[in-house]
C-alpha cells in the first residue's frame, strides 16, 4: 500500500474543513450538546435518586463512549460522502488508488475528526459535570479502542450501502448507530434484554465495553478476556466490512455504476 | 510505432443490450487518434474500460503491455484522462485539486509540477478559486492540467474542448499535439470534426459498438464518396448498414 494517496484522502478530508464551518461544526458541536444535556440528567438523578448509585460515570461515562463510537463511524462515512456530493468517483477511481488505499485513507480522516470531538467531550464531562475518568484507570484506553475499531467497520460497511444503493440511502446509514443502540446494552446490562437481543448483543464488541465500564464503576469484576474477544470480533468485522466494499466496488465496475454514479442511475 | 494502447475483442453488454461488440485496435506511440461515432455508439464505453472503471464482458486491454484488468493500478499510473463529463470536485479549489490527484498519482517534485502546469494551462490566477466557481472552459483547462499531472504514456480525452471558445480550442489543440510529438499517445473523442480533421492521425468510426471505418481523417471522406468528415460522420449515424456493406 502506499502511503501518498492515503494522505491525499486525509489533506482532501482537511482542505474542506478549512473555512467550512459547517463542516467543522459537526465534529464537535452535538457530542457537546450530548454530554451537556446527559450530564444535567445524570445530575439531576443523583439529587433525586438516594441510592449510592453514582449516575455520572455511569450514564455520562456512556453516554461519552457511545459518541465517540458514532463519531468514528461518521468520521468514516463522511469522508467518503465527500467523493458522493463531488461526483468524484469517476476521477478518483480512474486512477492507480487502490481500494485498500482509499479504505486506509478514510479510516485515517476518522482518527482525526473523532479525536476532536473525543477531546471536546473529555473536557467537558470533567470540567462541567465532574466525570472522573481515574474510575475507568488505564481500561478507558482499551473501551476507546474496541470502540473505535467497530465504528470504522461500521463506516466501511455504511460506506459500501451507499456506494451500492446510491446517494438517496445516506438517510439509511446516518441513523445506524441508533438502530444498533439497543443491543449494544450503552444504558442497562446485556441480561435485561429479551434472550434474541442477547444473542445479537453478544455478536456485538460494544456490548463488552459498556459490560466492562459497569463492572468498573460498580466495583465488581471486570473481565479481560471478554474485552479482548470484543476486540476480536470488532477486527473481523474491519476484515469482513472491507471484503464486503470491495465486492460493492467490484459489482459497480462491472454495472458501469461508478462511472455514472449518481442519485438517478443507481437502483 | 510501439503501441501504448492495445484494445482486442473487446465487448460490452448489458443484458440483451450490446453496448460495445468485440471492438480491436491500437494507439501507437505519439499518435492521436479520434474515436468518433453518434451518441450512444459506445465511445465512453470504451473510454471507461480503458480506465478500468467499468469492466469488459470479454476482451482486453493492455496499456504498454500491462493488462487493466490484472495490473489495474500499474497500467492506470500511466495514463490519465479528461472528460467534460466528469468535472474535478467543486468545492476543491485549483491548486488543492491539483496536489489530490498529484498525490493519488505519485507524481514526484509536485509543488513544481503543480506550479508548471498552472502557468501553462494559464490557470495560475485560479490556483486559489474554487474549481465550481470556474467557467466552464477554465474548468476544462484545469481538468486538462490535472491529466498532465503525471505525464501520462495514454491520454483519454473525451470532448476536451467542448466548452471552449474557438481561440482557447485552438490553443488547446495545439497543446495536445505538442503533447502527442512527445510520445504520448491520445485516444480523442469529439463531434468537432474540424477539430478531428485537424488534429487526430487517424479515426475510428464506432456506430452500435462496432468499428466501422478507420483511417486518415483527410482521406477518409473521399473513399467514401464524401466531401467532408463531417459528411461521413452523417451517414454513419444515420446509415451504418451502407457503409457495413460498402466495407
Amino acid at each position: 500500500m502506499r502511503i501518498a494517496p492515503v494522505l491525499a484522502i486525509v489533506l482532501r478530508q482537511l482542505y474542506l474543513m478549512r473555512g467550512s464551518p459547517a463542516r467543522v461544526l459537526p465534529l464537535f458541536a452535538w457530542v457537546a450538546i450530548d454530554i451537556v444535556l446527559w450530564g444535567f440528567i445524570t445530575r439531576y438523578l443523583n439529587s433525586v435518586s438516594h441510592s449510592e448509585v453514582n449516575f455520572v460515570p455511569q450514564l455520562l461515562g456512556a453516554v461519552l463512549l457511545w459518541d465517540f463510537f458514532t463519531r468514528v463511524m461518521q468520521g468514516v462515512s463522511t469522508s467518503f460522502l465527500e467523493d458522493v456530493w463531488s461526483r468524484n468517483f469517476l476521477n478518483l477511481f480512474a486512477t492507480p488508488l487502490t481500494i485498500s488505499e482509499y479504505v486506509a485513507g478514510l479510516v485515517v480522516s476518522s482518527i482525526a475528526t473523532s479525536l476532536i470531538g473525543l477531546i471536546v467531550m473529555l473536557v467537558l464531562a470533567s470540567t462541567a459535570f465532574g466525570l472522573s475518568f481515574l474510575i475507568y484507570g488505564l481500561m478507558l484506553i482499551p473501551f476507546l479502542l474496541v470502540l473505535f475499531l467497530f465504528g470504522i467497520a461500521l463506516g466501511i460497511f455504511a460506506s459500501a450501502v451507499v456506494l451500492r444503493l446510491g446517494p438517496a440511502s445516506e438517510w439509511f446509514v446516518w441513523p445506524l448507530p441508533a438502530l444498533l443502540s439497543p443491543f449494544a446494552g450503552v444504558f442497562y446490562p446485556v441480561t435485561t434484554l429479551p434472550h434474541w437481543m442477547q444473542l445479537i448483543a453478544h455478536a456485538m464488541p460494544a456490548s463488552y465495553v459498556f459490560e466492562g465500564m459497569r463492572a468498573i464503576v460498580a466495583g465488581g469484576a471486570f473481565s479481560g478476556a471478554s474485552l479482548a474477544a470484543g476486540a476480536a470480533i470488532a477486527i473481523a468485522y474491519i476484515f469482513l466490512a472491507h471484503a464486503f466494499f470491495a465486492r460493492v466496488h467490484r459489482h459497480a465496475v462491472r454495472s458501469g455504476l461508478i462511472a455514472r454514479y449518481s442519485a438517478e442511475t443507481v437502483a | 510505432m510501439p503501441e501504448v494502447l492495445s484494445v482486442r475483442d473487446l465487448c460490452k453488454t448489458y443484458g440483451a443490450t450490446v453496448a460495445v461488440d468485440g471492438i480491436s485496435f491500437a494507439v501507437g506511440r505519439g499518435e492521436i487518434v479520434g474515436l468518433l461515432g453518434p451518441n450512444g455508439a459506445g465511445k465512453t464505453t470504451t473510454i471507461n474500460m480503458v480506465l478500468g472503471v467499468l469492466e469488459p464482458t470479454s476482451g482486453q486491454v493492455t496499456i504498454e503491455d500491462l493488462s487493466v484488468s490484472k495490473r489495474r493500478a500499474a497500467a492506470l499510473a500511466r495514463t490519465n484522462f479528461a472528460a467534460v463529463y466528469a468535472p474535478l470536485p467543486g468545492n476543491l479549489t485549483v491548486e488543492q485539486n491539483l496536489r489530490f490527484f498529484g498525490m493519488i498519482y505519485g507524481v514526484r517534485d509536485l509543488p513544481a509540477r503543480i506550479e508548471a502546469l498552472l502557468k501553462q494551462y494559464e490557470i495560475d490566477r485560479f490556483r486559489k478559486t474554487k474549481c465550481g466557481l470556474l467557467s466552464s472552459g477554465e474548468q476544462t483547462r484545469v481538468g486538462l492540467a490535472k491529466a498532465m499531472l503525471n505525464e501520462p504514456h495514454l491520454l483519454l480525452l473525451d470532448e476536451p474542448t467542448a466548452s471552449l471558445d474557438p481561440a482557447k480550442a485552438r490553443e488547446i489543440r495545439a497543446l495536445i499535439r505538442e503533447i502527442a510529438s512527445k510520445g504520448t499517445a491520445v485516444l480523442w473523442t469529439s463531434h468537432n470534426m474540424y477539430e478531428v480533421t485537424e488534429v487526430c492521425d487517424r479515426v475510428l468510426f464506432l456506430s452500435r459498438g462496432r468499428i466501422l471505418l478507420e483511417g486518415d481523417p483527410r482521406a477518409l471522406p473521399a473513399a467514401h464518396g464524401k466531401e467532408s468528415l463531417e459528411d461521413l460522420f452523417i451517414t454513419v449515424a444515420r446509415e451504418p448498414l451502407s457503409l457495413q456493406q460498402e466495407a
